[in-house]
């Protein structure tokens, strides 16, 4: 048997088509099959050039091949609006689910922070909460593993291109989302997120700014090796992932500046704020991968 | 100029951008005070917001001395005529902000967005105008780009249900000339019905000529505040603008003398510092930096050493927007890094 878990991807668009380029690299999982609702789509055909199957009818179309092909892992970068359906008809064939959409039916995962105890419980639907909560939210987390942090909060800067119209139509479901996994991931007592839509050209690189309030002093060499560490933890599966700046401390303040270069595969340089929610998520999905390779976590039974 | 019997609508933003000059630590006592001074001078419309907007409250604008909902409930029951009105900016505060101004008898629902983003808000003015606010589409730092482009956000926001648009000049950038070709083309080219605003800055001493511009070009809402209380070297100041309507024969429904004394007995004893162009608030309009960064700068500069206005350059070559305040002190530990500083 081998060791890669094999995927499926829906959403032939660019984050569906940043994720198979890295996929195509994973030691762990191996994309199969693209799922698309267009059969002229570029992304269809893309994936078809990658050798991937690809459907053009939605998740239906692929539900009679799941078992035949193996398919254990399905990643949805689609929208909110599918995203249930389409893990409840996946969750049933005992595929587990890496939700990149802001649905957030299942739990809230940022790799560094949390992945490990998901995978762990086989969680079969976990979601990537958004672009600005991967980049900030293990810095939040860096500083609650030392002490008790009352307040949260995150302010991502992102270029006008990286911001699809998804997004766009509902910012305020990623202030809302952000906000509160800065709480239920990150460790803060209480979360804010702010994002901010820069249009310069040539588009700036994603910029992110973590400030957290601490209950008591805060304790800075502690803070400092913690923040360093954690930013090694995210350059493993994010190389672009930099500390500019930070921390800094003022009273109990810690601010933490950092800035996000994607890798560019399909999405420019610029653009990591879209690059760390799929690099986010093929991590997720490499962990499940290791876990059930090591034996530590059994996959759905199949006939 | 001719405005003679033009109509201006007056719209007061002493205790909103306002709220920048005083870090957003105005007392409840002081914002009754200067809106029933404002009221009783028959000023019509008065914003009620922290200086970011609803929501705004955060370690990266500053924490207010009180919410948002505080400052409402105190002050919208005291008002005889006057409307007050709230800013909000999509990415900072959300739609049940507006819901919650909306319970606190807000009439007025200000969506801002940057001048290339109004499509972030969709969802805020077509909230507002479903609950039959007066919505106003706000596109700020309207000195970046051409007038055609301005126009086609406009539409935008207009096609979503505002009914009125501003073209900002969140950075007291423009000269007359650019606020007339801005102006003029929004009034050409969008719903008859949609009123035009315009907001301008005092940073390179143009806030009154800019709005007469304005005025001439078709807005008839105009922005100000009471001797100037806002970000920057503060916003077209009121109490000299209606004087100068007064002598134009325009049609502003003020009372000069009592707005003169609203600015000299009220507003100008509460401010922390003189709001005038000094050498920081001029560079922010010859740079074209966003107004509220003036403070954020002049703090850095004490904290790291390095010079306010070389730090507001070099962000005004980035191209920073409005609402990037993190960046100031970012910027500042670079520079002062660059430096051998720290």
């Amino acid at each position: 048997m081998s060791k890669k878990l094999k995927a499926v991807i829906i959403g032939p668009g660019n984050i569906g088509t940043d994720l198979l380029m890295k996929m195509m690299r994973s030691d762990w999982v191996e994309p199969v099959w693209m799922v698309g609702i267009d059969p002229e789509s570029e992304g269809l055909k893309r994936a078809q050039e990658f050798g991937l199957k690809t459907s053009s009818t939605g998740v239906d179309g692929i539900l009679d091949h799941i078992i035949e092909d193996d398919i254990r892992v399905a990643f949805d970068a689609t929208s909110a609006y599918v995203h249930a359906e389409n893990s409840r008809k996946l969750n049933e064939l005992g595929v587990i689910m890496v939700d990149l959409t802001p649905a957030a039916i299942g739990p809230f995962c940022v790799p560094p922070v949390n992945l490990k105890q998901h995978a762990s419980q086989l969680e079969m639907n976990v979601n990537m909460v958004t672009c600005g909560g991967q980049a900030t939210i293990p810095m939040v987390a860096a500083v609650s593993q030392v002490q008790d942090v009352e307040y949260g909060e995150i302010v991502a800067t992102v270029s006008s291109r990286s911001v699809g119209p998804g997004t766009r139509q509902n910012i305020d479901e990623f202030t809302r989302t952000t906000s509160g996994a800065v709480e239920a991931v990150g460790g803060a007592d209480k979360g804010k997120a702010i994002i901010i839509i820069n249009p310069a050209e040539p588009p700036l690189m994603m910029r992110d700014t973590i400030h957290c309030l601490t209950k008591t002093t805060p304790d800075q060499a502690a803070i400092t090796e913690s923040v360093h560490n954690m930013v090694k933890e995210v350059q493993k599966y994010v190389p672009g992932y930099k500390l500019v700046n930070g921390p800094i401390f003022d009273g109990n303040k810690v601010s933490v500046f950092m800035e996000v270069e994607g890798l560019g595969d399909f999405l420019p340089k610029y653009a990591g704020n879209l690059d760390i929610m799929t690099a986010a998520g093929l991590r997720t999905a490499e962990m499940f991968a290791e876990e059930a390779y090591k034996g530590e976590i059994t996959l759905p039974e199949r006939g | 100029m001719d405005l003679k019997g033009k109509n201006v609508k007056l719209h007061d933003m002493s205790l909103r951008d306002g709220m920048h000059a005083k870090r957003h630590q105005l007392s409840l006592e002081q914002m009754v005070a200067v809106s029933t001074g404002l009221d009783d001078a028959g000023i019509p419309l008065i914003e009620v917001t922290h200086g970011d907007g609803l929501g705004g409250s955060s370690l990266n604008y500053g924490f207010p001395a009180h919410t948002d909902e505080e400052y409402l409930n105190a002050v919208v029951p005291k008002m005889k005529n006057a409307k007050i009105s709230a800013l909000l900016l999509p990415g900072i505060g959300t739609v049940d902000h507006l819901k919650m101004a909306n319970d606190c008898g807000v009439s007025t629902i200000r969506v801002a967005t940057h001048c290339t983003e109004a499509d972030v808000s969709e969802q805020h003015i077509g909230m507002a105008a479903k609950m039959e606010m007066d919505t106003v589409g706000f596109l700020m730092m309207a000195h970046m780009v051409s007038a055609e482009k301005i126009l086609e956000q406009a539409k935008l926001m207009e096609s979503y249900g505002a009914n009125c648009i501003y073209c900002t000049d969140s950075a007291g950038y423009m000269l007359p000339d650019e606020v007339t070709e801005k102006i003029g083309l929004l009034r050409a080219e969008l719903n008859p019905n949609t009123e035009i605003g315009f907001h301008g800055h005092h940073n390179m001493g143009m806030a009154i000529a800019n709005s007469l511009a304005a005025v001439e070009a078709g807005a008839v809402r105009i922005d100000g505040s009471v001797a100037g209380l806002g970000a920057g070297a503060g916003n077209t100041p009121l109490e000299v603008f209606v004087a100068v309507l007064e002598r134009m024969q325009a049609n502003h429904g003020i009372d000069l003398y009592k707005i003169m004394d609203v600015a000299e007995d009220v507003v100008v004893p509460l401010m922390d510092q003189p709001i005038r162009v000094d050498r920081d608030a001029l560079t922010l309009g010859y740079a074209g930096v966003y107004s509220s960064f003036l403070l954020f700068a002049q703090r850095a500069e004490a904290k790291y050493g390095i010079q306010a206005r070389d730090i507001l350059v070099e962000l005004g070559r980035r191209g920073t927007v409005g609402g990037q305040e993190d960046m100031i002190e970012d910027l500042a530990l670079t520079m002062a890094k660059d430096r051998g500083l720290i």
